[in-house]
């Protein structure tokens, strides 16, 4: 009976709905403030949307691969990439040219993956590592092992602040909130959004009931590249220098972002809202626990453990329904 | 045939050996290319092995430069590999194996990990290869033919002892952006760092200490989140260049750059600019060339004479700061900039 | 009888490697009945199932749809010709709700401009029609919200079969629909399967489960080592003559006669 009812909770609360990291967030932020005093400001809010934008934006591209089944190891890898391209060519070609040129690169790398994991049938934990190593290796090549400082105004743009009373929101929270309405509108309320789900659901159950699979693949993989693409684009507005060598375990955050999130990694079960809750809750987890004085390897620990129960989550959810 | 004789009071077995291969080699060259008889035939064809950390790391791709142009210069062939990424123990350990079987005379290593290739390194000896570190010392430091690197401890107490001076009297408040946990260089860095600055390891004026692996987007994350806690941090210890941006980017987010002094180690021509902007108040800069250099040199030499380097050959660093000290030796960017490296 | 077959078959042939699953099949599936196909393991059912509903292209043969020859270029195409397939591992996609399930691969968009330049779903109005089919069927669903894992077999299956009723327009094939299921799951399903005839649809039946098909079928095709051994009627033919006829043991020849040998 316990059981049943503590299946049927996690199921409808902690699965579907984002309850689980909601509680978690609300935990979390309700221990910092109570323990430290510098933790609830204005400020450090602030500061804590400001550090979830970057990892964001790669986590969003990262839920839509994951929905429909899949994995992307690439994402910071391609939006290094894109950061270096940006630095790159604002002071030759300008910055409004070097950022299309970077989107444009970001969203052909997605398209890539899409098309061997959608067309050739790939898995696409191969597919995305080969393009990891592909992609940050020609990075490095790419940069000539050297740092490039931004100054172009619009490359940084992101990280401008607006200030809305106490709170300062810099125009990448904005933005990353923007995106996540953005797809939350796109995964539940058009038919694109439901063949997401269905294919994550069941691929072969997808293609027999008609929905454009191939096509559809191709779309959240090319769409995912875009926005690693803006992720490049905040990334500069945080540190206005692109460095091969920044970013390398971003992929593994986004992947922690999602799970966290409560988005099933075999696809079909979750949704971004999750994500951006799971983006949060790394953030103020690490802040928190500097805020409260604990070493930044516990930070790891916590994160860790926070993964593991998330899926142990997804496991009970998925169990309970079979 | 009696100067093979004349070899043989010569000690070590392998040395002798590989001379011996070494010059029936050069006969061999020589025969084939007349023209070529008064050249220096023994190295024609010296092969020397190089393993990196990694391929792109600026350092490391200069070291690699200055070994190949070394090489070149000395005749003999570079053949250059590395792990993929900083602590990749087993792509270290694969390119020591791929080098003994491509029967190279020579290996310079940077290890990732100071204890983690001591085996691999073993077994290259074991065949009479003459294996030497470059910048990062092994653990046991007797594992490998001598060390060609930065004194990093003196890296780091030149960094903690400029910080100190530039401090003044004021109460310190640090921040120590470190790289990776157990790293060889790290951890010297580090601990020169407290002896320059003169305080222990769990003194209280560190507020803050993060591990972020050399990765700007890490640093620049943990120094927001230090600034968070501790608004009146006045020093930053960070452990190479590319942290040191990344802490200033969070501190000048916060408009604090005139009241947190940051300090850095390497001497990449970028970080020489960013202490000639004002960004770090100073670096400590080493020289890949000359470890490359004299690491081939010891290769060529053991060749020849089979003599083995031993111990540790300090390749020397330099402060540079535009800000400097009385009693304590420093060069301005200028010379900086000239003799920066990446 | 008299009226012509809303789809045929003629001469089916498919071959994969060496084994040969269909050699010279017909088919005939006559408007408003329910045909049931019968035949041990390995007689072709499923190859020829998967022929009539697109999945498959024979390697020769014709396919007479309303008497006019034609070919599937896939599943796509078959369902656009009002061919709707319910298959026995269930396509529907476990996470997503019933109403979602019955319009997969074939949303409504709100009218105006919230559908055409917003592309926005009208789920309203797609659980209005859910609902509607559902209830056509008999089918009691507890909430059309509802993820359809968390339905039981009997529910899903019972979804599955509304899915296809709702967008066939000339016939439904089900395979196996109930063979997952209790007697009382398996009743209601079969229920609903005279429904959808009763509406004018025809549907093929394939199935293992005799008394079931005496129960609802109209005629039933034996498909017997690729090819068409019969079609026989339930009144015209007994269980255990049908069983004869699909293993061997009886032959049959032509007409509504038969001739038995060798029956046990």
């Amino acid at each position: 009976m316990t059981t049943a009812t503590g299946t049927r909770w996690a199921r409808l609360g902690l699965a579907r709905s984002g309850v689980g990291p909601l509680l978690a967030l609300a935990v979390a932020g309700v221990a910092f403030s109570a323990t430290t005093a510098t933790f609830f400001t204005a400020d450090n809010l602030s500061l804590l949307l400001d550090q979830s934008v970057v990892v964001g934006l790669l986590a969003v591209g990262q839920t839509l691969i994951i929905l429909t089944g899949g994995i992307d190891l690439a994402n910071g890898a391609i939006a290094v990439v894109g950061t270096i391209i940006m630095a790159r060519h604002a002071p030759g070609q300008g910055a409004a040219v070097s950022l299309l040129a970077a989107l444009t690169v970001c969203t052909a790398l997605g398209t890539a993956s899409g098309t061997l994991v959608a067309r050739l049938r790939l898995p696409p934990f191969i597919v995305t590592l080969g393009m990891l190593a592909v992609v940050a290796a020609s990075g490095r090549l790419y940069s000539q092992s050297r740092s490039y400082p931004v100054d172009a105004a619009l490359l940084v743009v992101s990280g401008r602040q607006l200030p809305l009373g106490p709170i300062a929101l810099s125009h990448g929270v904005l933005g990353l909130l923007l995106v996540y309405a953005a797809l939350w509108y796109m995964l539940r309320q058009t038919a694109w959004g439901r063949h997401v789900y269905a294919i994550g659901g069941n691929q072969e159950a997808a293609r027999l009931m008609g929905i454009p699979v191939n096509r559809t693949l191709l779309s959240v993989y090319a769409g995912a590249g875009l926005l690693y693409g803006l992720a490049a684009w905040a990334a500069l507005g945080r540190i206005p220098n692109a460095d091969a060598n920044a970013y390398q375990t971003a992929n593994l955050d986004s992947i922690t972002a999602v799970v966290i999130g409560g988005t099933s990694l075999f696809g079909g079960r979750g949704g971004v809202m999750g994500t951006l809750l799971g983006t949060l809750l790394v953030s103020v987890l690490r802040s928190g626990l500097t805020q409260a004085g604990i070493d930044a390897l516990y930070q790891d620990v916590g994160t860790g453990i926070l993964v593991v129960a998330a899926v142990a989550v997804d496991q009970v959810a998925r169990r309970g329904q079979k | 045939m009696g100067g093979s004789q004349l070899l043989f009071t010569w000690p070590p077995f392998m040395a002798r050996l590989a001379l011996a291969a070494a010059v029936i080699a050069g006969v061999a060259g020589a025969a084939g290319a007349c023209s070529r008889k008064a050249a220096p035939a023994p190295e024609a064809r010296l092969r020397i092995g190089l393993v990196t950390k990694t391929e792109t790391n600026p350092f490391f791709v200069k070291l690699r430069e200055a070994a190949a142009e070394r090489a070149r210069q000395q005749g003999a062939e570079l053949i250059a590999l590395s792990g993929k990424f900083e602590g990749d123990n087993e792509g270290q350990v694969a390119a020591i194996e791929n080098l003994i079987g491509k029967g190279v005379k020579g290996i310079l290593v940077t290890p990732s990990n100071s204890s983690a290739l001591v085996g691999a390194i073993k077994r290259a000896r074991d065949k009479g290869i003459l294996v030497t570190a470059l910048d990062t010392p092994t653990e046991p430091p007797d594992a490998v033919d001598g060390t060609f690197a930065t004194d990093n401890r003196q890296a780091g107490r030149l960094q903690g002892a400029w910080l100190k001076q530039a401090l003044g009297g004021r109460a310190a408040k640090i921040v120590m952006l470190d790289g990776v946990p157990g790293g060889g260089t790290d951890t010297q860095r580090h601990q020169g760092f407290l002896a320059g600055f003169g305080i222990e390891e769990n003194d209280q004026a560190i507020v803050g200490r993060a591990h972020v692996y050399g990765d700007q987007s890490k640093a620049h994350a943990a120094m927001e989140n230090f600034l968070q806690a501790h608004p009146d941090v006045n020093v930053v210890y960070t452990i190479n260049e590319q942290v040191a941006r990344g802490a200033y980017a969070a501190i000048a987010a916060r408009r604090a750059t005139g009241a947190i002094l940051i300090g850095s180690i390497d001497g990449a021509c970028t970080g020489v600019s960013d202490v000639k902007a004002g960004k770090l108040g100073a670096t400590v800069m080493q020289f890949p060339t000359r470890m490359a250099e004299q690491g081939i040199d010891a290769v060529v030499e053991y060749a020849r004479t089979g003599r083995r380097p031993a111990g540790f050959i300090d390749t020397g660093v330099q402060l540079i700061t535009d800000l400097p000290h009385p009693g304590l030796e420093a060069r301005d960017t200028a010379f900086g900039l000239a003799s920066c490296w990446g | 009888m008299s009226a012509s077959p809303v789809l045929a078959a003629r001469s089916l042939k498919k071959r994969f490697g060496h084994v040969t699953a269909l050699d010279d099949t017909d088919f005939e599936l006559m408007p408003a009945e329910i045909l049931a196909v019968v035949g041990d393991n390995g007689a072709g059912k499923s190859t020829l199932m998967k022929i009539l509903s697109g999945a498959l292209a024979p390697d020769a043969g014709e396919l007479l749809l309303d008497g006019r020859t034609t070919t599937f270029r896939g599943p796509l195409d078959a369902r656009q010709k009002g061919i709707e397939t319910v298959y026995q591992d269930l396509a529907v996609a476990p996470a997503m709700s019933v109403a979602e399930n019955i319009f997969l691969g074939r949303e409504l968009r709100c009218p105006g401009l919230m559908g055409t330049v917003l592309r926005r779903l009208d789920d309203g109005a797609m659980r209005r029609q859910a609902a509607a089919h559902l209830s056509a069927l008999s089918v009691g669903i507890p909430s059309l919200s509802q993820s359809v894992e968390t339905l039981s077999g009997g529910q899903r299956q019972a979804v599955a079969v509304a899915r296809a009723a709702a967008f066939a327009s000339r016939l439904i094939i089900l395979d196996e629909p109930t063979a997952a299921l209790g007697v009382k799951e398996s009743a209601a399903v079969l229920a609903g399967i005279r429904r959808i005839r009763d509406r004018g649809l025809a549907v093929v039946l394939v199935s293992h489960n005799m008394p079931q098909v005496f129960e609802v079928a109209d005629r039933i095709h034996i498909q017997r080592l690729g090819r068409r051994a019969a079609t026989v009627t339930p009144q015209s033919h007994t269980m255990s003559e049908v069983v004869a006829i699909l293993t061997g043991a009886a032959s049959f020849s032509g007409g509504t006669a038969e001739t038995l040998t060798n029956v046990e």
